[in-house]
């Protein structure tokens, strides 16, 4: 049974450091019969005061909710930004296709930026440890969740892995979903921003084919841009592409591998992850 | 597949206002399911089926309603049908436009016992 939240939802394993670890799962649901066992003739028989009783009126009635069905993910997303709020920790949902770069641009990160800040990351993919151990290799506590069948990562799934985790206050958490451009769009963890990444050696109009991902993104991050004379893609279409989808989205161009661009992402990083700890002092 | 997630999140939001509304079985649930957005009815189906087997809702009839896309383009003024999310305006071909209608995702309502 899941503290946080009550869950009875049988599910993901998490692992942490090297070793998993299941929780015990209440059933969330009754083993009703599936049917009833209604009479299907209709008889009345009168009460001891005259009044008759028809058994096989309907006790079905209609039931008006309206409810985004994402409502669950979204109050445990709300429950995830509280915490880290209260935390002062800077959080950022990192999404693209697979092979974009974002490890490497993670690992880049920490290994350039650990002697300012504590960093820590929770890893979605659907099997392996190896991003969560590539990240532990730069000396980050890192959390690897599998999803298993699923697409992507889900509030709830975040609330878990942050228990586990446990990161320090006014700190920075790096949030890797899985590798896909559409599923994780719909799903709020908690972030502070989604920053979608598109390297060069995918095509321009990604933007226009996977348009949810590009309009929820606050930046949008070009990667590999040192592969660019090698490559026909078009930045100025890429770029414009982007901007249709979501006038407001910022773009940074880099290269993760051979530093290109590295100062301005810093740099952006550096002053949202400041703001979010004047914010929590300012609270307090 | 993330309509299986999505189909889960139904299936909470069932089990908790059966408390709140007092009822014990759920007959038919009336989704609102936007042309625009990111989930596909006939997925949503399959998952629902999946997800519900041995619950309050099993058997349950899945209703989906379809609404179709709408935007605001402000060159033209005017309410528009729109196919993408992201498309141009019809009318003028311009992209100035705001999405109204068509992205929701919403349970309407239910048939109880």
């Amino acid at each position: 049974m899941c503290l946080t939240c009550g869950c009875g939802q049988p599910g993901h394993v998490h692992s942490h450091d090297g070793h998993s670890h299941d929780h015990d799962h209440d059933h969330g649901h009754s083993h009703d019969h599936g049917h009833d066992h209604g009479h299907d003739h209709s008889h009345e028989h009168a009460s001891a005061l005259g009044v008759t009783h028809d058994p096989d009126l309907s006790t079905a009635r209609v039931v008006q909710i309206e409810q985004d069905i994402l409502s669950v993910n979204n109050r445990h997303a709300d429950a995830n930004r509280r915490f880290l709020k209260d935390r002062g920790i800077f959080t950022v949902n990192f999404v693209s296709s697979p092979g974009s770069g974002k490890t490497t641009l993670l690992a880049r990160t920490i290994t350039d930026m650990k002697a300012k800040f504590s960093f820590s990351v929770v890893e979605g993919d659907q099997q392996t440890e190896n991003d969560a151990e590539r990240i532990r290799a730069t000396g980050a506590a890192a959390t690897q969740v599998n999803t298993g069948k699923g697409c992507h990562l889900d509030a709830h799934m975040v609330g878990h892995a942050l228990e586990h985790l446990d990161p320090d206050a006014e700190s920075v958490l790096f949030i890797e979903n899985v590798g896909n451009l559409i599923c994780p769009s719909a799903f709020d963890l908690g972030e502070a921003h989604k920053i979608v990444v598109l390297s060069v050696t995918e095509g321009e109009d990604k933007p226009l084919k996977y348009p949810d991902m590009f309009y929820e993104a606050d930046l949008m991050i070009l990667n590999k841009v040192d592969l660019l004379p090698y490559l026909s893609f078009d930045v100025d279409s890429c770029i414009a592409f982007a901007k249709q989808v979501n006038p407001d989205i910022r773009i940074l161009q880099l290269s993760a591998t051979a530093g290109d661009g590295l100062d301005e992402w810093y740099e952006w990083l550096s002053a949202r992850r400041d703001a979010t700890i004047a914010a929590r002092n300012r609270a307090n | 597949m993330h309509e299986m997630s999505l189909c889960q999140g139904v299936l909470k939001i069932l089990q908790e206002q059966a408390e709140i509304q007092n009822y014990s079985r759920v007959n038919s649930v009336t989704l609102e399911v936007g042309e625009l957005s990111t989930a596909v009815p006939e997925s949503m189906e399959m998952c629902f089926d999946a997800i519900t087997r041995g619950t309050l809702a099993d058997g349950a009839e899945l209703i989906i309603v379809r609404t179709r896309g709408e935007a605001w383009c402000r060159k033209c003024e005017d309410l528009v049908p729109v196919k993408e999310r992201f498309g141009p305006c019809p009318q003028c071909d311009g992209v100035d436009i705001e999405l109204r209608a068509g992205d929701a995702l919403r349970i309407q309502e239910l048939e109880v016992d």
